[in-house]
């Protein structure tokens, strides 16, 4: 098992945020701000965010805002709930959201809600428990969260639990690790884990880890160093994430870095990618690896950002 | 990128990207034009099209796809042309397929279709064979079944038919979790509707029970059929919400101390309670978590108590509404008389009269219990607590009881409240015959195959069995399987080390059971207190101390315990014990407790006033795993307006240390052991020492 190669990654997200002309850059054009708080927050858990230039990304972080208050993926797309938080996020990132107009933005998201609680990703209706964890954390965030029917948006999360004790992303929905994820921290944010079946839930998600010490999102597939992120944040929301063998899965994530050239795929020798990068070094951190600023499990962002945000009494 | 291999392109390969990347950009920046200009030609859409085709994640042009499908259906020559509107529709329809061809788990695909369909001009017959085909291909695609339960509503196609699909699906491949899955689903929605043939469920579920069996047994190491399994056993054992246990418990006689001073005679927790006040708690303890326990719902009547002012609290470590145990208060008022007076209390759980259990069950149960008490007739004088001595932990200040003390102290333990107090006579012989049946079914299993799923699943059922036989009321304990499940579990933590801690936490739970169920283990584990410079506690200490206990467990039957030893455990929690209520002196040094929030359960204990929490791990931790599980600012429930009245101690102290905080400034505690926790410093002592104002002994030294 290798180090963690720390400096090769630093390396390799500068470089992708610089590139935009190959072929991946243009692929992923239309969610380039997810990119950025992937990114943005690997730099941030790694100690360098200061090696980004944030006066840019603030300002283009907000060329990518709209009238009505949402975000686009970038500059002209359209607006929606996914590049609205990973804007908050970025912002939050450097301690920015001042230069939010945080009536507009929030306005924008509590407009959303549907009468049953729950919430599209946009004005197109698409609803699913992705966007009730976006609109809470969100909202969380910008301490705007008596803007919506928080008791209706946790009722329709509930509604989503399965027997198995997971969630899925509408009633009836099979459970993913990643809809777990953002339906238990949903209700870590809201203060209502106490919906959750955390012995049946916890042996559900302890049993996603595979032998090679990876971790799968659904019983019977291909581990993914993504899930680490998605099973282990949901995991330490529970309390049970000493059901897994925790140091298995720091080798899974660093057999999957590229030693050469920096980043981390999903699995060992498949392509890099920033996605996979952020989750990778987010789970290490989760898993105390030595050197990593530690991330908060619901917010999605390192622990020192969220305590400066949430906590009252700073001066 | 998702199982693409990492591999240098090779020039050629770099080059036919790089013309993929140019095409994709022009057409790109094209289409946002024309977004842009609110353009919704033929050559726009053309344009559009192309793009999804190629890239169906590009979210806004889906967006562009159904302003354009409006701004066209809108248009004079169109409206009320319905073949006109059908090809419009069908022209995206067929977008939608050609996008999903490209990418399966497009989010954005998936929601055009639906978007077009929910239009209601569209044939709704094509998109099951579509779904037939595509679920052949894919037989696990969430966004496939998603679809499928949107067009099987839409189509009001009834549960029955679609559980024979999964039945279909499973028989064509028992390795299909998302099959299992929607099963659960239509069969929990058949059950709760008791449609016709699936009520009762007792032929539904040996049924089940034998499909189930047969995906198990070919291949235990497949998880599709586990946690089915396991959903159709918690039917079988789930039945109706219980009161379990209670405390004072039924019939017994207790009195009332409030002289501050059990001298140095033992005396039985379940005979005298020590309080400086007139107040008796009481608490019922449910079989599952149950909401709606109020005066309306709990009558109690006894002389001189206004049943219908009492105030009832949930005992649920994160304070929400439903819980497995509430508690109240009696206060008995003050009385000319000289001499005691005894008070016989009735408690009745009204028959529906809306007690809700977490799962929507109703509480079906009309129990009640009776106890007495006897009450002085003065409230007495405050107890100078200066005057206190420290208590120690060491053994030498622990000796045996004498036996026979012991026996007389615990027969209301294993005896009364064993006092059968369901009064509804509900037949559990479907439930017990078949968990008898799936016992032999798993041990033949494991006679033939060591399968890890095997001995859980058998652990699990040994488990369910004594659980419904304590229902029934019938003597338990002689029959009881908590040795087999104890090795079954030891054998796991060896075949299956990856989650060891899963089978351990499991193990505790079983091992306190066992100890708690049988008088002669539970008899070794009283002690008596005897430090005479401490006469405030009660010196019938339990001391479940060195048993590797990583978790508690059978908290019904600990109500009564006032001094608790668990220390030298490996102890990560302290769930459970918000629950007792009577607690004064608790010790869980040399555990494994991660943070201060670890402690939150026991900020509901009003009569904790010692803690040793010295030698855990507090601190040591950079991912706290509490974090969420505690009343915090970052749980918004109690979150927004949290703060600090204690003028003398400084904002940013708290902040620095909420967690220390949150957790103590509600305790009364006297004396404190934290030493031997890596946050242990002079900073966070003065903390506590201006937080505990009633703090005597901080770490073993007087702090006044």
């Amino acid at each position: 098992m290798g180090e963690l190669q720390v400096e090769k990654h630093v390396k390799y997200i500068l470089a992708v945020e610089k590139r935009k002309d190959n072929f991946e850059s243009v692929v992923m054009e239309h969610l380039r701000l997810n990119g950025a708080y992937w990114g943005l927050t690997t730099l941030d858990i790694l100690g360098k965010l200061d090696a980004v230039d944030q006066d840019e990304v603030i300002s283009w972080v907000m060329q990518c805002q709209h009238e009505d208050g949402g975000f686009g993926g970038n500059i002209g797309h359209d607006p929606h709930m996914l590049y609205t938080l990973s804007a908050i996020q970025v912002l939050a990132l450097f301690d920015k959201l001042h230069v939010l107009d945080v009536d507009k933005v929030s306005s924008y998201i509590a407009g959303l809600q549907n009468e049953d609680g729950s919430f599209p990703g946009d004005m197109w209706g698409e609803v699913d428990t992705r966007f009730s964890y976006i609109a809470i954390c969100s909202l969380a965030l910008l301490r705007q969260l008596n803007k919506i029917d928080v008791g209706k948006a946790v009722k329709y999360i509930v509604s989503c639990k399965n027997v198995d004790g997971g969630f899925g992303c509408t009633p009836g929905a099979e459970s993913h690790a990643g809809q777990i994820f953002c339906c238990v921290g949903a209700l870590a944010i809201t203060g209502s884990l106490h919906h959750v079946d955390k012995d049946l839930l916890g042996w559900w998600l302890c049993e996603r880890q595979v032998k090679s010490g990876g971790l799968n999102g659904r019983p019977e597939k291909l581990p993914d160093v993504c899930y680490s992120w998605w099973v282990l944040s949901s995991l330490i929301m529970i309390d049970r994430v000493h059901w897994i063998d925790k140091e298995k899965l720091a080798k899974f994530i660093l057999d999957c870095q590229d030693t050469e050239k920096g980043g981390i795929s999903d699995r060992p020798d498949d392509a890099v990618d920033v996605f996979h990068t952020y989750f990778g070094v987010a789970g290490l951190s989760l898993l105390e690896y030595s050197g990593l600023k530690p991330i908060d499990p619901a917010y999605a962002l390192p622990v020192s950002v969220v305590n400066k945000v949430i906590l009252p009494c700073r001066p | 990128m998702h199982g693409r291999p990492r591999k240098a392109p090779t020039l050629e390969e770099q080059e036919a990207f790089s013309v993929k990347a140019s095409k994709l950009r022009s057409l790109q920046s094209q289409f946002l034009q024309f977004h842009h200009a609110k353009i919704y030609t033929k050559e726009a859409l053309d344009v559009s099209a192309k793009l999804l085709e190629s890239n169906p994640e590009y979210y806004t042009a889906w967006n562009y796809r159904k302003l354009a499908v409006q701004h066209n259906l809108n248009l004079p020559e169109v409206e009320n042309n319905e073949e006109t509107v059908k090809s419009i529709l069908d022209e995206e329809l067929r977008l939608v397929e050609n996008a999903l061809r490209r990418n399966f788990k497009s989010y954005g695909a998936w929601h055009h279709r639906k978007w077009v369909l929910s239009k209601g001009h569209s044939s709704t017959d094509k998109e099951l064979l579509l779904l037939g085909k595509f679920q052949k291909a894919d037989s696990r695609n969430f966004h496939a079944w998603n679809y499928r339960r949107f067009v099987t509503t839409l189509k009001n196609i009834p549960n029955e038919k679609e559980l024979e699909y999964t039945t279909d699906m499973i028989y064509d491949n028992f390795s299909n979790y998302s099959a299992w899955h929607n099963r659960s689903v239509l069969l929990s929605h058949l059950l709760k509707e008791k449609a016709k043939g699936y009520s009762p469920k007792d032929n539904v579920f040996t049924e089940e029970y034998e499909f189930v069996r047969h995906a198990l047994f070919t291949d235990p190491d497949d998880q599709s059929g586990w946690f089915y399994h396991l959903w159709l056993l918690d039917q079988t054992v789930k039945l109706e919400t219980l009161l379990v246990s209670s405390w004072p418990p039924h019939g017994c006689n207790l009195s009332l101390s409030t002289d501050g001073s059990f001298g140095d005679c033992s005396l039985s927790p379940f005979t005298s309670l020590q309080t400086n006040t007139r107040t008796l708690p009481l608490i019922l303890y449910f079989s599952e978590a149950v909401e709606n326990i109020c005066s309306s719902t709990v009558v109690i009547e006894c002389e001189n108590i206004a049943s219908n002012e009492l105030v009832w609290r949930s005992l649920s470590g994160d304070g929400a509404g439903s819980a497995q145990a509430w508690l109240t208060y009696l206060n008995f008022p003050e009385e000319h008389a000289h001499s005691e007076k005894a008070y016989q209390v009735k408690v009745s759980l009204a028959h529906s009269r809306g007690i809700f259990s977490s799962t929507g069950v109703h509480h079906g149960d009309s129990s009640h219990i009776e106890f007495s008490v006897s009450v002085p007739p003065h409230r007495s004088e405050h107890v100078d607590l200066n005057n206190e001595g420290k208590i120690s932990w060491s053994d030498e200040s622990f000796c045996t009881h004498d036996t026979q003390f012991l026996e007389s102290a615990l027969i209301n333990l294993f005896h009364l409240e064993r006092t059968k107090i369901d009064e509804t006579v509900v037949d559990y012989q479907w439930n017990i015959t078949t968990i008898n049946n799936e016992i032999s079914h798993y041990r033949e299993l494991l006679s033939t195959m060591n399968c890890k799923i095997g001995k859980l699943t058998l652990a699990r059922l040994l488990i369910a069995h004594d659980t419904l036989m304590s229902y029934t009321g019938t003597s338990h304990r002689n029959v009881s399987h908590h040795a087999e499940v104890l090795q079954l579990y030891d054998d796991l933590k060896k075949m299956d080390p990856a989650h060891l801690h899963y089978y351990q936490d499991e193990y505790s739970i079983v091992l306190l059971k066992q100890t708690i169920s049988n008088q002669e283990l539970l008899l070794k584990h009283c002690r008596k207190y005897r430090d005479p410079s401490s006469p405030r506690i009660n010196n019938f200490c339990l001391r479940l101390n060195n048993l590797s206990l990583s978790r508690i467990g059978s908290m019904e039957q600990l109500l009564w315990v006032q001094v608790l030893d668990l220390s030298h455990n490996q102890l990560k929690t302290l769930e459970g014990l918000e629950v007792m209520q009577l607690l004064s002196c608790l010790n869980v040094s040399y555990n494994k407790l991660c943070s201060f929030t670890a402690l939150e359960p026991l900020k509901l204990l009003r009569s904790l006033k010692v803690l040793d929490i010295s030698y855990n791990e507090i601190g040591a931790h950079s991912i706290d795993t509490r974090r969420y599980l505690c009343s915090s600012p970052l749980n918004h429930r109690s979150g927004g307006d949290w703060k600090t009245e204690e003028s003398e101690i400084h904002c940013v102290e708290v902040a620095d240390n909420w967690e220390a905080y949150a957790i103590f400034k509600d305790l009364n505690l006297i004396q404190l052991d934290l030493k031997g926790n890596a946050v242990s410093d002079e900073k966070i002592q003065s903390l506590l020492i201006k937080l505990l104002p009633s703090l005597k002994w901080l770490d073993g030294e007087s702090c006044r």
